[in-house]
């Protein structure tokens, strides 16, 4: 231990008797500044409030109570950081002697193009199949491009899309509640909405959970072969946004009809407004479809709701090509209805 | 050129005049004296002068515009108000949602012109003419769970009224702030569904569910903001943009102040 003292105490000492020798030696680079007490005591006043900061979060840590320690917390780490820059810039502005030096670029000379071309091409002496290597370098790049390339064939009608329209519905699935109890058609009540899922599907799959509202029939504007998919004006139709996937989540209800808006269904994410009225269609925002609506019936003997069929279109988010209509939706030949 | 000066100012004083005679009558119309009334036949005058002329003679309703406007060039539309009960009656009155002005505006609270004992004469006035409907609910805070509160406000009410309750927009309607609702008043909202609200049955949020949403709801008059500016409670976008525009700000403002610009 003790002689590890004598080894540090030597090397200050030597390296004092260093800076003097070099402090001695020829003439300056940088022009000499004036000595300024006063800023060296400002910049280590500075220092010592940084300090005082932060043993202060030391203190708050140990002794403040839970509930307000965030703000001190803050103030103190601030502080020491606010105190330390606060040194550094007075230290750099009045300490550190400075000078404004200006150098123009060089003029390019023919020669120093010459050596740069000359240094290129002797770099490559150790190849001996230039041309093989190009190629090879290439086919990796081309590979790589057509690589990222390919997901974008999904956005067109190249590939077999008849999986979209595949769904955890189909026709006598019951509708239940998250806790699996059937939603009987007298539950369901205006004014108000529910989520329903397919019976034993879970409620996790993104094309099970369904939103059902009831409206006044007479107030119904379904297309004709969808005439019977609403009993009692009873709709269901996809929760997911046909905009970007969120749920469906709110449900805009006229207090008094005459002179409020229409019945809507609407995403709380982009506000995608959907018609329930005339088969999800979107009167607002910006999905490009209509939310895809699931047939109902009634189940005479026990009065619960259950599917009448599978949706009418893809369950969820739209694409690039929905809104200029250049995808198509329709479900293929009599396989979207049952 | 006087005279021109004084011919402008008659032109402006009866334009003037003639614009304030064209506006609809505001206030309540009210019986030349109260005092001796009983409170239903208080509220049969205060509705046959404030409400009749939007929900009927008779509370029944008025559901298609008729041929000829009315006082102030209003056209009457408003809905039945039999059976409602005093739950709805109580909401609209006590927050000064109703009279309405215009039955084309949304109602929105504002401080009520009619007073307790009017209000009350109204409530027993047209729950005295059809079926008595639902009465003014009766929540306890007290007993329901902040958390759970929480819980189901997100669930059911957030994407409306935001997190913290503070409101905003849907397609076709303003989203009030919660923060001056008082207990009855988020109850009866939660049942009646208000204007483009949905309404929920008892079936969807149970009376000890509701007792904590309301007491959420109340807590969200004075949030607890930790870090010591809410900036409006309405999440984390604000307070991103807070940082970005002040502290970017901040920074580059120094940086402007430390650098030195060489001149040639």
């Amino acid at each position: 231990m003790k002689r590890w003292i004598y080894a540090g105490l030597a090397m200050v000492a030597g390296r004092r008797q260093v800076a003097r020798s070099w402090r001695e030696s020829g003439e300056r680079i940088v022009p000499e500044g004036q000595p300024s007490p006063g800023a060296e005591l400002a910049v280590m006043a500075l220092l010592v409030c940084s300090a005082i900061c932060a043993a202060g979060f030391v203190v708050v840590y140990a002794v403040v109570p839970l509930d307000v320690m965030t703000q001190w917390l803050g103030l103190a780490l601030g502080g020491c950081l606010a105190f330390g820059s606060a040194a550094a810039i007075v230290f750099s502005k009045t300490l550190v002697v400075d000078e404004d030096a200006e150098e123009d670029y060089p003029e390019p000379s023919a020669e120093d193009v010459d050596e740069v071309r000359r240094i290129v091409r002797e770099s490559g002496s150790r190849i001996t199949r230039k041309r093989l290597l190009l190629g090879t370098t290439g086919l990796a790049g081309s590979a790589l491009g057509a690589a990222l390339i390919t997901p974008a064939v999904s956005l067109g009608p190249v590939f077999d899309t008849e999986s979209l329209y595949t769904s955890a519905w189909k026709r006598g699935k019951r509708l239940v509640d998250e806790h699996e109890v059937p939603y009987k058609a007298a539950d369901i009540e205006t004014g108000t909405f529910y989520t329903a899922y397919p019976e034993h599907e879970g409620t996790d799959r993104i094309d099970a959970p369904i939103v059902v509202v009831r409206l006044d029939p007479a107030e119904l504007k379904l297309p004709p072969e969808r005439a019977d998919w609403a009993p009692q004006g009873i709709l269901a139709y996809s929760k997911i946004c046909t905009h970007a996937g969120c749920a469906i989540a709110l449900y805009r209800k006229p207090l008094f009809a005459p002179v409020e808006p229409r019945p809507a269904l609407v995403c709380p994410c982009h506000y995608s407004t959907f018609d329930p009225a005339t088969a999800g269609s979107v009167i607002f925002g910006p999905a490009g479809r209509p939310l895809p609506q699931l047939p109902l019936m009634i189940d005479a003997a026990t009065g619960e709701l259950k599917a009448g069929g599978v949706f009418s279109g893809p369950v969820g988010p739209g694409w690039s090509g929905v809104r200029d209509g250049k995808v198509r939706f329709e479900p293929s030949g009599p396989k979207g209805v049952e | 050129m006087r005279r021109a000066v004084g011919l402008a100012t008659l032109l402006i004083a009866v334009a003037t005049a003639a614009m304030a005679a064209a506006q609809p009558p505001v206030g309540i119309v009210r019986p030349r004296d109260e005092r001796g009334l009983a409170p239903v036949e208080l509220g049969r005058q205060l509705f046959a002068g404030n409400c009749s002329s939007c929900h009927g003679s008779l509370a029944q309703g008025i559901s298609s515009a008729p041929p000829d406007r009315g006082v102030g060039d209003v056209t009457g539309l408003g809905p039945s108000l039999r059976g409602v009960g005093a739950q709805a009656l109580d909401f609209y009155l006590r927050t000064g949602r109703m009279p309405l002005r215009d039955p084309h505006e949304q109602p929105e609270r504002q401080r009520p012109e009619l007073s307790g004992k009017e209000i009350d004469g109204i409530i027993a006035y047209v729950t005295s003419l059809g079926p008595a409907g639902p009465p003014v609910p009766d929540p306890h805070p007290e007993s329901g769970a902040i958390n759970e509160g929480l819980k189901l406000f997100t669930e059911h009410c957030a994407g409306c009224h935001q997190i913290v309750a503070q409101g905003g927009v849907v397609t076709g309607a303003r989203v009030p702030g919660l923060q001056a609702a008082s207990a009855p008043e988020i109850a009866e909202a939660v049942r009646i569904g208000p204007y483009l609200m949905p309404r929920f049955s008892p079936k969807q949020i149970n009376e000890h569910q509701l007792d904590s949403i309301v007491r959420y709801v109340l807590s969200t008059r004075d949030p607890p903001d930790r870090g010591g500016w809410g900036i409006g409670n309405i999440g984390p976008i604000p307070e991103g943009m807070v940082t970005w525009l002040l502290a970017v700000v901040v920074l580059i403002a120094v940086c402007v102040l430390l650098g030195k610009r060489v001149r040639s």
